[in-house]
């Protein structure tokens, strides 16, 4: 059996506008369009998704939040609705979700074998988080693909930013280890955005473009800065400065995403390709993703 | 209409799933649930007409969200605690008092809306909180979010929206917190029978709040809060909340008969059911220095004042 391997990584962001603005049959509010960059960007990496030959998609997102340990999916199919508790005058999502339950497992037990604290979510009432639907969403709006929903440890909360990074990098050693002794080809996906202070009103119609720009000035420095250092390749020093970029911007790498997806695909020192930025609701958002296959990799914007 | 709104009672209950779907795979979570149920009981012998839970467990980013479905139907699962069980619920909600509550806090310059839509994630403190203390849907209920960024005027200015409603609408009340005291919970899964308080630092902060509520000291209680934040609160929201909110929607003083029916353990987090009753004379020699707030202004707009 060939050893597996990531074969693309995503910075995904998932405010639940993008899916609101789109209009998919399975949402059940009506838009009138909205954050078209984003959109737009995720509509040129979900093409380039398109023709990538891979297995599955594993996400660790923000949002399915647990203080006990790490978490994985682990039964085979989840249909539901799911209604953002923040947003549900956006987000209604009626869903029918595959999870690849063999890589679950086979990651829940390298983190395991790691020291990691680790538990399978085998409950068939559990409702998916809104996170992994809306990235998932929009990078294969298909739902062809099985997926993997990697749950956010709070260390950042319980510990510090630093913590954070020190635990999200062993799960992402562990997780790359299960990768190769799977002989599957895996894309990751880091469920977040980067600077994450929001507004707490909103328009009369969320999807007024009118309305919508960043929270502050210091945010969208810190969010241009980190797109800078992607584009450089600088990812080591990214994961280096997120504990205080998190401090400062309230960042929700915090859940712990980006340095997990980094630390599994070896710090990456070659440029990402970025195919949006764009504020929602005041929170900066940037779609990125790093392709390992030199032959492949763009330069998109 | 009355001036001054009837709360017949106040309870302060853990968010946890454990008394509701694991009584009995502890000592202590077991007390917790017989305290829940004398709760019940003595809710079911008042003549309250509307429970009102204010839930640590629900947070919210645009303004204060307020729970207006009349049915709210669905299975809720625990995030951290799915192993313990499915929670199916079918609630009673008292839709009138969350618009009026809505409008209330919009006269006091809160940012506020009411959400009632199928299959709207009802969390897991509210839902413990109401399959326990009114498991038969007796009185109809209501539910206020936490909002993340909420700090203390907010939070004031909320109870006090909360109480201008009741007052309006005649109602008797229940007044309901979900929250833990200290909430830091072990970071391992562990066996049932070896729970206990995170660490004795939580637990004597945890006994001086308890001994606070039992002489019924809840306004000095709110005055603790940023104490209490720094002191035995994971840092997961900017302040602790529940207090400031409980004392502004009940009456900001120390007049109640205060009752701690269990103090316990939740997988490390403190977990009290307390009971706070309307009272003559007060108890307390302490006067604060923290302006009460009537009207929520918003930002200061600090930044733009500009450089000195």
């Amino acid at each position: 059996m060939a050893k597996g391997e990531v074969v693309l990584g995503c910075l995904a962001p998932h405010p639940p506008h993008v899916v609101y603005a789109e209009n998919p049959e399975q949402n059940e509010p009506f838009s009138e369009g909205g954050w078209e960059a984003l959109r737009w960007g995720y509509h040129s990496l979900a093409r380039k998704l398109k023709g990538i030959d891979y297995d599955c998609i594993v996400v660790l997102t923000p949002h399915w939040q647990t203080y006990v340990g790490t978490h994985f999916l682990g039964l085979e199919r989840f249909q539901n609705i799911s209604v953002d508790p923040i947003f549900p005058n956006l987000f209604r999502f009626n869903h029918d979700i595959t999870v690849d339950v063999e890589m679950a497992e086979a990651m829940h037990d390298a983190a395991a074998e790691a020291g990691i604290i680790t538990k399978m979510m085998r409950n068939p009432d559990f409702r998916v988080d809104y996170g992994t639907i809306v990235s998932c969403h929009m990078l294969n709006p298909d739902w062809d693909k099985p997926i993997v929903t990697i749950s956010s440890n709070r260390s950042t909360h319980y510990y510090s930013n630093e913590v954070m990074n020190e635990q999200a990098t062993a799960l992402g050693d562990a997780v790359m280890k299960a990768i190769e002794a799977s002989g599957k080809k895996v894309v990751l996906v880091a469920s977040h955005s980067l600077s994450h202070r929001h507004f707490v009103t909103e328009a009369p119609l969320p999807e007024d473009m009118s309305r919508e720009h960043i929270y502050n000035h210091s945010q969208y420095v810190w969010d241009m800065k980190i797109i800078d250092m992607m584009r450089r390749g600088e990812m080591q020093e990214v994961i280096d400065v997120l504990p205080e970029m998190i401090e400062q911007t309230m960042a929700e790498a915090e859940g712990g995403g980006l340095t997990w997806m980094m630390a599994a695909m070896g710090m990456p020192d070659y440029p990402a390709e970025i195919y949006g930025y764009q504020s929602v609701i005041g929170t900066g958002n940037a779609i990125a993703a790093w392709d390992p296959n030199e032959a492949t990799r763009q330069l998109v914007l | 209409m009355s001036e001054e709104p009837e709360i017949v009672l106040g309870l302060y209950v853990p968010p946890h799933p454990h008394p509701l779907l694991a009584s009995e795979q502890n000592e202590g979570w077991g007390k917790l649930r017989d305290a829940f149920d004398t709760c019940r009981q003595r809710i079911e012998e008042s003549d309250a007409d509307l429970m009102l839970i204010y839930s640590t467990t629900w947070p919210s980013i645009v303004g204060h969200q307020i729970q207006a479905h009349p049915k709210p139907v669905f299975t809720h699962v625990d995030d951290d605690f799915h192993f313990l069980g499915s929670m199916p619920y079918e609630f009673h909600m008292d839709a009138e008092y969350a618009e009026c509550y809505r409008e209330a806090c919009e006269a006091r310059g809160l940012h506020a809306r009411t959400v009632a839509f199928d299959g709207f994630p009802i969390d897991t403190g509210s839902v413990v909180a109401l399959k326990l203390l009114n498991p038969d849907n007796r009185i109809p209920a209501c539910i206020v979010s936490s909002n993340v960024y909420s700090n203390r005027a907010e939070q004031i200015v909320l109870g006090k929206a909360a109480r201008d409603a009741m007052s309006k609408l005649g109602k008797k009340v229940v007044v309901v917190v979900v929250a833990s005291l200290s909430n830091r919970m072990f970071t391992e899964h562990i066996d049932p029978a070896d729970d206990r308080i995170h660490s004795a630092k939580d637990d004597e902060w945890n006994r001086k709040i308890l001994e606070f509520f039992e002489n019924g000291r809840l306004e000095d209680i709110s005055q603790l809060s940023r104490d209490i934040q720094g002191q035995i609160r994971v840092s997961k929201v900017v302040a602790y909340k529940p207090a400031w909110w409980m004392a502004a929607t009940m009456g900001q003083h120390n007049n109640y008969d205060g009752e701690v029916l269990a103090y316990e353990a939740l997988h490390g987090a403190g977990g009290a059911v307390i009971q706070l009753t309307p009272a003559k004379g007060g108890v307390g020699d302490k006067e604060f220095d923290e302006d009460d707030v009537e009207f929520y202004h918003g930002d200061r707009s600090v930044l733009d004042k500009g450089m000195l």
